[in-house]
């Protein structure tokens, strides 16, 4: 058998072999691909809070200005945009609730609240918020 | 003639190549197999230069953890069934410098490991006259999951952070120091949270959780990690408000 | 930016993900679907303004706000500095995330105190 031979190796020293990690490291594999589509939720969570900023900035300059913020939240493709922002901000809820009991571990009289029941806890304060909103902003249907 | 399935394995022989490669072995199919005999038939019957590390076969050992179809598995616990028809792709575990063939270094884990301190540390000892050091289930109930760790490095094979920022302390060591810091015998946690609360201890983690989708011993060494993030937060916090009371 | 302790940002961030969480899709539901669709009809224009007035409204909303542009500069801040490999830039992209999540919060401070 012919053996090649490599001429960077010198006996009894070790070469190790790294791997170059590729840039888009992240698209090879499912839950790494889960992963960063779960992290890239947050500019839409600072844009839904500017947008809110801009609601109220409207309601401040008059009724004017609060009639044609609305009317641009009508236009077709405005709401299309706000249709996907609600389903990207869903993804962030439910990521972010089913692993807030690994952060949070909870004790009651010495005996651990297994997890179910802290992200069970989690969502039950999710509905709790959702229904005082609509309780506060619904004024009929 | 029995079936026969394709093994590609990635060889690495720093003395004739500076760029690992793959070869591929035909291996009898069994149902029974594990991966693991599929590597020890290739050493045995097919090609002697087949370099890989593997002990008890049994799970415990921890060191036949290697990279099959991209995954960081136990190769003694992974069945040749579960990867039909093939071919199956056999790499050394990412994240670490290879030596050879399927053979990673594991000496930066090693060293990681002493610097949390994975042991029962107290501010004195009290005398054998005391008795021992009692615990109740409970107590015990509150680190034995981390204490399950048998250091196989698949959840360092599994965290994109640790190869991407190597000086990152990493899940296995992380979960082990918590271990100790939850153990009601040790008094450490606050020596242990000086090396941890660095920005390549627990603060370099995003919380990915492939550490512990693919941990063997369901050791949960992401939860680890959050849960002392959170400690650590609660704890700075404190000190702020308390900044006379010795953390 | 380096002094700026790590828990400090944790808390932040994840203060921000749990209110962002909690709060944001009912909201934009309501605010941005449902009412300008007519499925749903919000308070009046007076209304809503003396609502927005109340300091329980101005608290509430820039508590949201900042937390929410915290929670963002931390997780994009890692998202580039990870997903990107971009760690010859961690100091420019930690000033440029925290940085605007700071002047955001400025603004939205005196929009709620001086504007509203």
């Amino acid at each position: 058998m012919v053996r090649a031979v490599n001429p960077d190796y010198t006996p009894h020293h070790p070469k190790w072999y790294r791997r170059r990690i590729p840039i888009f490291w992240w698209i090879r594999k499912r839950a790494y691909v889960k992963f960063i589509a779960r992290e890239l939720t947050s500019p839409f969570v600072a844009y839904a809070a500017a947008l809110l900023l801009m609601q109220v900035w409207a309601l401040a300059r008059g009724g004017a200005a609060y009639a044609r913020f609305l009317a641009w939240l009508q236009l077709g493709p405005v709401l299309i945009w706000h249709g996907a922002l609600l389903i990207i901000l869903l993804f962030h809820t439910v990521t972010w609730l089913n692993l807030a009991p690994k952060a949070i571990v909870l004790h009651v009289r010495g005996r651990r609240i297994p997890d179910a029941a802290v992200v069970a806890g989690h969502y039950a304060a999710w509905l709790a918020v959702s229904t005082f909103l609509v309780w506060l902003l619904v004024r009929g249907w | 003639m029995a079936e026969s399935i394709t093994i590609e394995v990635q060889r690495y022989r720093p003395e004739e190549q500076s760029q690992p490669s793959w070869q591929t072995y035909e291996v009898p199919f069994q149902p029974e197999w594990m991966v693991l005999d599929a590597l020890n038939y290739i050493k045995d019957n097919l090609d002697g230069t087949l370099s890989y590390r593997w002990s008890c076969r049994m799970g415990v050992c921890g060191s036949c953890g290697m990279m099959v179809n991209g995954e960081p598995v136990l190769t003694c616990a992974a069945y040749l069934k579960g990867f039909t028809p093939g071919p199956i792709r056999v790499e050394p575990l990412t994240g670490f410098p290879v030596i050879r063939d399927l053979i990673g270094d594991m000496s930066d884990f090693l060293e990681k490991l002493s610097r949390v301190s994975p042991w029962i540390m107290r501010e004195e000892e009290p005398p054998l006259s005391k008795g021992e050091h009692l615990q109740t289930p409970e107590q015990l109930a509150e680190y034995k999951g981390y204490s399950m760790c048998i250091n196989c490095m698949l959840c360092y094979a599994a965290c994109p952070i640790y190869e991407l920022e190597p000086g990152f302390i990493g899940p296995a060591a992380i979960a082990l120091a918590q271990r100790y810091n939850l153990d009601s015998r040790d008094q450490g946690a606050a020596e242990r949270m000086k090396t941890l609360s660095d920005a390549e201890g627990i603060w370099a983690c995003t919380f990915v959780g492939e550490c512990s989708t693919v941990c063997p011993k369901n050791v949960d060494p992401a939860g680890a990690i959050q849960r002392y993030k959170l400690a650590a937060t609660v704890d700075h916090f404190k000190s702020m408000v308390l900044p006379w009371s010795e953390r | 930016m380096g002094r700026v302790k790590e828990p400090i940002l944790w808390a932040l961030f994840s203060g921000g993900g749990m209110v962002a969480a909690l709060v944001l899709p009912a909201l934009v539901f309501l605010l941005w679907i449902a009412a300008p669709l007519g499925w749903v009809t919000l308070p009046s224009y007076g209304e809503l303004v003396e609502l927005v007035r109340h300091p329980i409204s101005r608290l509430s909303i820039f508590a949201l706000a900042s937390l929410s542009f915290y929670h963002w500069a931390h997780r994009f801040r890692y998202t580039l500095y990870d997903g990107l490999q971009l760690y010859h830039l961690n100091e420019l992209i930690a000033v440029l995330t925290y940085g605007s999540a700071t002047l955001l919060t400025l603004a939205a401070g005196f929009l709620l105190v001086a504007v509203v």
